[in-house]
C-alpha cells in the first residue's frame, strides 16, 4: 500500500510526519525547519507558502492569509466580531466564507489546500516518492462542517484523506507509543487557535476516549490580541496615532505581541519596540510577565470550564487522572502550566515537543491504517450531540456527545398529509434545547411515495464514521428500497464546487511551480553573486584585466535577471556568469591549494 | 420502533444457522469471520446486544469482562483495520463497529441495560412518566411551587437565600430517594437473574417473572422521573 503521511494542519503552524521503521519523524523543509507557518501570500508572481510568506505579512498584508483555520466550515456571521483584526477582506457565498485577495476570492479549504500542498511537496522531496494519501488532524471539538472542510482541503490539494483524527488523541498515540502507559490520561491541548481537552483510558494498546470538550475559538491568537489591543490603546494616547488605518503596522503589532508573549514564557521582563508610521519614531515599552499574565488570565481561565465538563462526562474526578499531557505551543506558558497543575493536582508532562507531538501521532495513525502498527487502536468519540429539528423548533438528539465512533442511530419517518411526497429534515449539532441555538449542519428532503398519511415508513440511518463525519442513508421499510440522500450543507462547499476547486488547483499548481522555481533561482543567484564578488575582491590580480571586466558584466546581467520574474532567465545568466568566471574560479582554487587547502570542495572554501 | 426485538429465540437461531457468507457462500453460523475465506460477516440486525457481545441475558454483568470483550471485538471490527480491504468489507466493518459501540454503551450502564432487557423480554416500549409517582405526589408538587417561587425572586435577597437552602435540602432528599430505588432495583436484578438461571418454565415461575418485570418497570420509570426533576432543580439553582 502506498505510503500515508500524517499532517498537523494548525492555525499557526503545520507539519508533516511519517513513520520511519517504527518511529514517527517530522519532515523538515529545505530550510531545515520542521514547521511550516500556516501563512499563504498571493503575490503577483504567484503563490508563496510558509516562512517566506511570513515576510509578506507586513509587506503585503491585504494579500497574505494567516489563521485560515479559524474560518474553516464557517459562515461570515460566525466571525463577525473579529473581522476588524484581519487585514484581508472577507465575504460569503453559499454559506461559506470567501477570502478576497486581489482579483480573486478563495474559500478557506482552498487556502488550507495551499498549505497542504506545500507539506505534500516537502514529503515528496524527502521521501523521493509521490504522496497521495494522508491522515490529517483537527481539533477534537471541530464540528461536522469543520471536519468536512478539512477533508475538502485535502482533496483540493490532491490528497486522499484516509482519516481525520483529533489532535489531542493523536498526541496521546505519540505519547503512548513512547511510554507504553496504562491508566487514565488527560490531554490538554492549547494551540494557536483552538483549545481541546480529551480524557482517555489507555489499556493494552487500546486508546479509548472517555470524553472530550473544548472551544474551537480559543488559542494563542486571542492572547496576542489582548496584548496587541493594549499596545494600540497606548499608541493612541501616547502618540495620537490610530493604527487601524495602517494594515502593515497592525500586522507588525500583532507579530510583536506574539513575540513578546513567547519571550515572557522564559523571561520576566522584556522590551517591546515597534515602528510607527509616517516617520513618527518608535513605540517602546517594557512588559513584565506579571503584566502579561493579568492581561490574559481570563482567557486562560476559560479553558478550565471545558476541562471540568469533560471530567464530569467521563465520570471522573481530577484525582482519578493518572497523567496530564500538555500539547500545543501555548502550553509553554508558565501560567497555563500552573492552572493545569492546580486543576488536576499533578505536574503535567511536557517531555514531548508540544509543537510536534500531534504530527507524530498522525504518523502513528497513518501507520495503523497502512497495517504497519497493529497493536494500537484509537477509539474516539463524537464531541457534539447530533440531532434533528422536530416540531416547534426543538432539537431531538439522536447521537449524544461523547458517544464512541463509529456511531449510528435510526429514525423512522412518516407523513402527516395524504399524498405527501417529501419530508424535509434539518440536521443539527450541539447541546442546546432549541434548534436555532445549535449548529445547523445541513438539510435534505426524503422522498416518499404518495400514500395516505401515516402509511409510508422511511427509516433514516444517521451514521457518524471514524472521522467524526456524518453519513445519511434512507430506506423505505415497505419496499426495502434504499434511497441516496444528498445533504445540502449549511456551511460547506457543494460536491460540484469542490470538484471545480480541484481542477483550479491543478492549474494553479503550474503557476506555483513557477513561483517556487523563481524563489529558488533567486536564492541561488544571490549566493553565486556573493561568491563571485568575494573572488573578485580577493583574486582579480590572478586573471587578465579584460576577463575581470567580463566577469563584472556578467555579474550585473545576473543582478538584473534576478530582479525579473523569469526563473529560466536567471538560470541562464547564472550559467553565463559561471562561464565568464571560470578561470577566476580555477585560479582561486589553485591559489588556495597552494595555501594548503587540499581536498576541500569549492563550496567549503567560500 | 425496532420490531426485530419481538422475534423469539428460536426463529433467531434458525436464521443464524441458515446464514451464508456474503463472499464465498459457505455456511456461517454466528461467527463474525467466515471460516473458509476469513472475510468479516455483518452482525445480524436480529441479534440482541447481549448475544452480539457473547453474554447471557442477565441483569448483572461483570464490567471487566464486558470491557475485555468490547476491546477484543473492536480490534476485530474497527475500520482502521479494513483500510486495505474491499469496499464491501469496509462497509461491514463500519456497520459492525457502530453496532458494537451501541451494544457496549447499552450494556455498560446497569439502568440502560435493564431498560433494554425489559424491552426485549416484554416487547414493549419504555414507559415515560408525565406525572409524579403516587408516593411522591405531594412532595413533588410542593417542590414545583418552590422552584417557581425561586425563579421569580431575586436570588441575592433573604427570601432567595432561604428558598435556595430549602431547594438544596430537597435535592438531597430526592437523591437519597433515587439511591434507594437503585438499591431496590439491584435486588430485583439479582432475583431476575436467579430465576433465569433456574431455567424452569412452569406457571409459578411465569407469575414470578411477570411480577419482577412489572416491579422493575415501575421503579425504572419512577427513577427516571426523579432524575429529571433533580436535573431540573440543579439547573435552576446553578
Ligand atoms: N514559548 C511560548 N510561549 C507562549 N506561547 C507560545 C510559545 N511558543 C509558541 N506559542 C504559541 O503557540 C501557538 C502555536 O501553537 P501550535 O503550533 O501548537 O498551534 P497550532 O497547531 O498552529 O494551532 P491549533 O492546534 O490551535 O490549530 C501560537 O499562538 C504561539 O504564539
Amino acid at each position: 500500500m502506498a505510503r500515508i503521511v500524517g499532517i498537523d494542519l494548525g492555525t499557526t503552524n503545520s507539519l508533516v510526519a511519517y513513520m520511519d521503521k517504527g518511529t514517527p519523524r517530522v519532515i523538515a523543509g529545505r530550510n531545515e525547519r520542521n514547521i511550516v507557518p500556516s501563512v499563504v501570500a498571493i503575490t503577483d508572481n504567484g503563490l508563496i507558502v510558509g516562512d517566506p510568506a511570513k515576510e509578506h505579512l507586513t509587506r503585503n498584508p491585504e494579500r497574505t492569509v494567516y489563521s485560515v483555520k479559524r474560518f474553516m466550515g464557517k459562515g461570515l456571521a460566525d466571525v463577525q466580531g473579529e473581522l476588524a483584526y484581519f487585514p484581508y477582506s472577507l465575504t460569503e457565498q453559499g454559506g461559506v466564507i470567501r477570502i478576497k485577495l486581489g482579483e480573486k476570492t478563495y474559500s478557506p479549504p482552498q487556502i488550507s489546500a495551499m498549505i497542504l500542498r506545500e507539506l505534500k511537496q516537502r514529503a515528496e522531496a524527502h521521501l523521493g516518492e509521490s504522496i497521495t494519501k494522508a491522515v490529517i488532524t483537527v481539533p477534537a471539538y471541530f464540528n461536522d462542517s469543520q471536519r468536512q472542510a478539512t477533508k475538502d482541503a485535502g482533496m483540493i490539494a490532491g490528497l486522499e484523506v484516509l482519516r481525520i483524527i483529533n489532535e489531542p488523541t493523536a498526541a496521546s498515540l505519540a505519547y503512548g507509543l513512547q511510554e507504553k502507559t496504562q491508566g487514565t490520561i488527560a490531554v490538554y491541548d492549547f494551540g494557536g487557535g483552538t483549545f481541546d481537552i480529551s480524557i482517555l483510558k489507555l489499556k493494552n494498546g487500546i486508546f479509548e476516549v472517555l470524553a472530550t470538550n473544548g472551544d474551537t475559538h480559543l488559542g494563542g491568537d486571542d492572547l496576542d490580541r489582548q496584548v496587541g489591543d493594549l499596545f494600540l490603546a497606548e499608541i493612541r494616547t501616547r502618540h495620537g496615532i490610530d493604527l487601524s488605518a495602517h494594515p502593515d503596522h497592525m500586522q507588525a503589532i500583532r507579530l510583536e505581541s506574539e513575540r513578546a508573549k513567547i519571550r515572557l514564557s522564559d523571561e520576566l521582563k522584556i522590551q517591546v519596540s515597534v515602528e510607527l508610521p509616517d516617520n513618527k519614531g518608535r513605540f517602546t515599552r517594557e512588559l513584565t510577565r506579571d503584566q502579561l499574565e493579568s492581561l490574559i488570565m481570563d482567557i486562560i481561565d476559560r479553558t478550565l470550564g471545558p476541562c471540568r465538563m469533560a471530567l464530569k462526562d467521563a465520570g471522573l474526578t481530577p484525582i482519578e487522572i493518572d497523567e496530564v499531557l500538555l500539547v500545543g505551543g501555548s502550553t509553554r506558558m508558565p501560567l497555563v502550566r500552573q492552572r493545569v497543575q492546580e486543576l488536576f493536582g499533578k505536574t503535567p508532562h511536557c517531555e514531548l515537543n508540544p509543537d510536534e507531538v500531534v504530527a507524530l501521532g498522525a504518523a502513528v495513525q497513518a501507520d495503523i491504517l497502512s497495517g504497519g502498527t497493529t497493536d494500537m487502536l484509537l477509539l474516539d468519540v463524537t464531541p457534539l450531540s447530533l440531532g434533528i429539528e422536530t416540531m416547534g423548533g426543538v432539537m431531538s438528539s439522536l447521537i449524544r456527545r461523547n458517544t464512541t465512533i463509529p456511531a449510528s442511530a435510526k429514525e423512522m419517518f412518516t407523513t402527516y398529509v395524504d399524498g405527501q411526497t417529501g419530508v424535509d429534515i434539518h440536521i443539527l449539532q450541539g447541546e442546546r434545547e432549541l434548534a436555532k441555538d445549535n449548529r445547523s449542519l445541513g438539510r435534505f428532503r426524503l422522498k416518499v411515495p404518495p400514500l395516505p398519511a401515516g402509511v409510508p415508513r422511511i427509516e433514516v440511518t444517521f451514521l457518524i464514521d471514524a472521522n467524526g463525519i456524518l453519513n445519511v442513508k434512507a430506506s423505505d421499510m415497505r419496499t426495502g428500497q434504499s434511497q441516496s440522500i444528498e445533504v445540502r450543507p449549511s456551511y460547506g462547499l457543494s460536491g460540484n464546487e469542490v470538484e471545480r476547486m480541484i481542477e483550479d488547483s491543478f492549474k494553479f499548481a503550474a503557476k506555483d511551480v513557477n513561483a517556487r522555481k523563481l524563489i529558488e533561482a533567486r536564492l541561488d543567484a544571490a549566493a553565486l553573486i556573493t561568491t563571485t564578488e568575494k573572488f573578485l575582491g580577493e583574486g582579480s590580480h590572478l586573471i587578465p584585466q579584460e576577463e575581470v571586466a567580463a566577469v563584472r558584466a556578467a555579474l550585473s546581467a545576473l543582478a538584473t535577471a534576478k530582479d525579473g520574474n523569469d526563473p529560466r532567465a536567471i538560470r541562464a545568466s547564472m550559467a553565463d556568469l559561471e562561464q565568464a568566471a571560470k578561470s577566476l574560479t580555477v585560479a582561486m582554487l589553485d591559489d588556495s591549494l597552494k595555501r594548503g587547502l587540499q581536498g576541500k570542495k569549492l563550496s567549503e572554501i567560500t | 420502533m425496532d420490531h426485530h426485538h419481538t422475534h423469539g429465540t428460536n426463529s433467531r437461531e434458525l436464521q443464524m444457522a441458515r446464514s451464508m457468507c456474503w463472499h464465498c457462500q459457505s455456511e456461517v453460523s454466528g461467527e463474525y469471520f467466515c471460516e473458509r475465506c476469513v472475510k468479516v460477516q455483518p452482525v445480524s440486525k436480529d441479534l440482541d446486544y447481549f448475544t452480539c457481545m457473547g453474554f447471557p441475558r442477565r441483569l448483572t454483568i461483570d464490567l471487566r469482562q464486558l470491557e475485555t470483550k468490547f476491546y477484543e471485538l473492536s480490534r476485530a471490527f474497527h475500520p482502521d483495520f479494513f483500510q486495505n480491504k474491499s469496499e464491501e468489507e469496509q462497509t461491514i466493518s463500519l456497520g459492525n463497529s457502530a453496532m458494537l459501540n451501541t451494544a457496549y454503551r447499552m450494556l455498560r450502564d446497569p439502568i440502560q441495560r435493564a431498560e433494554y432487557l425489559l424491552d426485549l423480554e416484554a416487547g414493549a416500549v419504555k414507559e415515560i412518566r408525565t406525572s409524579p409517582p403516587a408516593d411522591l405526589f405531594e412532595e413533588i408538587l410542593e417542590l414545583q411551587d418552590t422552584l417557581d417561587e425561586y425563579r421569580a425572586t431575586d436570588r441575592t435577597s433573604e427570601t432567595g437565600r432561604q428558598l435556595r437552602t430549602k431547594l438544596l435540602a430537597e435535592q438531597h432528599t430526592l437523591e437519597q430517594r433515587k439511591r434507594s430505588m437503585e438499591t431496590q432495583l439491584q435486588q430485583l436484578f439479582t432475583d431476575w437473574d436467579a430465576l433465569q438461571d433456574r431455567g424452569e418454565a412452569n406457571s409459578q415461575t411465569r407469575v414470578e417473572r411477570d411480577r419482577l418485570l412489572k416491579q422493575m418497570r415501575e421503579i425504572l420509570s419512577n427513577r427516571a422521573y426523579v432524575k429529571n426533576i433533580v436535573n431540573d432543580l440543579v439547573a435552576t439553582i446553578a
